[in-house]
């Protein structure tokens, strides 16, 4: 393990930031262009996991821990989020049939 | 160190096919690779606490959760309703942009210094435990409030009211 983490290791920082803000663009991209409600919370998803990953890398890159205990408060946050959202999701789907959220615009006032 | 890449193209390719797939199911099981792929860059990170939790949680909970949500719905039509294509080229131009003006905000394309890891015990189980246990008690705690309103939410709204159903 050791030898694996050492040899690793000689990836540049800015590659990091680099991925993390191309898949957080990606996810910007799935809420803008689907219209299925679920799709588009899976996009959200992948935002979060893009910043997850960038806190590690900041965490591992500066030796400290707090980064990574960040993450795991992240990671339990978007649990209770995706319950909360989907049960909403189910919800509307029993009122309207659909999860497009284009019959959502009624939200409007 | 080309592994870091070799993963980092894979990630990219699966969250690209997340958004681009047609079914809704074979985007879920896009999102579970690259998910897959997230929890491998955690260990090349040495956070093994983190890869494990990352898998357990969101390849093992989230993601199931979304399936069974996607299945319990089950869209009978195979193609869902599609956005305009303007409004998709102006949604991908949109993201493009700002991926080029994060990129070029933060001077990405230049050299820095490269990811160390000084300390191999850093996302250990029990280097991280310490850590959670005594600066940030308070906030763990408030957590599984937070964790047991939402179960207590989710089962309010998934729920028929008996009074209208």
């Amino acid at each position: 393990m050791d030898s694996l983490t050492n040899t690793l290791h000689a990836v540049p920082l800015n590659h990091y930031i680099l991925l993390s803000a191309i898949i957080f663009s990606i996810g910007v991209m799935g809420v803008l262009i689907r219209r299925n409600a679920i799709v588009i919370f899976m996009s959200v998803e992948l935002m979060l996991n893009a910043v997850n990953l960038l806190l590690t890398a900041f965490s591992v890159y500066r030796g400290d821990a707090s980064g990574q205990v960040f993450v795991f408060f992240i990671m339990a946050l978007a649990a209770a989020e995706v319950a909360v959202g989907l049960a909403i999701i189910v919800m509307i789907y029993r009122n309207t049939n659909s999860v497009d959220i284009n019959v959502l615009n009624r939200l409007k006032w | 160190m080309s592994t870091f890449y070799f993963i980092a193209f894979l990630s990219i390719f699966f969250s690209i096919l997340v958004i681009s797939a047609k079914n809704p199911v074979h985007s879920i099981l896009y999102l579970i690779l690259t998910f897959f792929t997230f929890t491998i860059h955690y260990i090349l990170l040495n956070a093994q606490f983190l890869a494990i939790v990352n898998f357990i949680v969101y390849m093992g909970a989230i993601l199931v959760l979304f399936l069974y949500t996607l299945m319990l719905i089950n869209l009978n039509k195979e193609s869902e309703p599609v956005k305009p294509f303007m409004i998709k080229i102006a949604g991908v131009f949109g993201g493009g942009i700002l991926a080029v003006a994060l990129a070029s905000s933060l001077k990405l394309i230049a050299t820095s210094n490269p990811v160390i890891l000084k300390n191999p015990d850093l996302g250990l189980v029990k280097n991280l435990g310490k850590v959670l246990f005594n600066e940030f008690l308070l906030p763990f705690e408030v957590s599984s409030v937070l964790l047991l309103s939402a179960m207590v939410g989710a089962v309010l709204l998934a729920t028929k009211d008996p009074k209208t159903a």
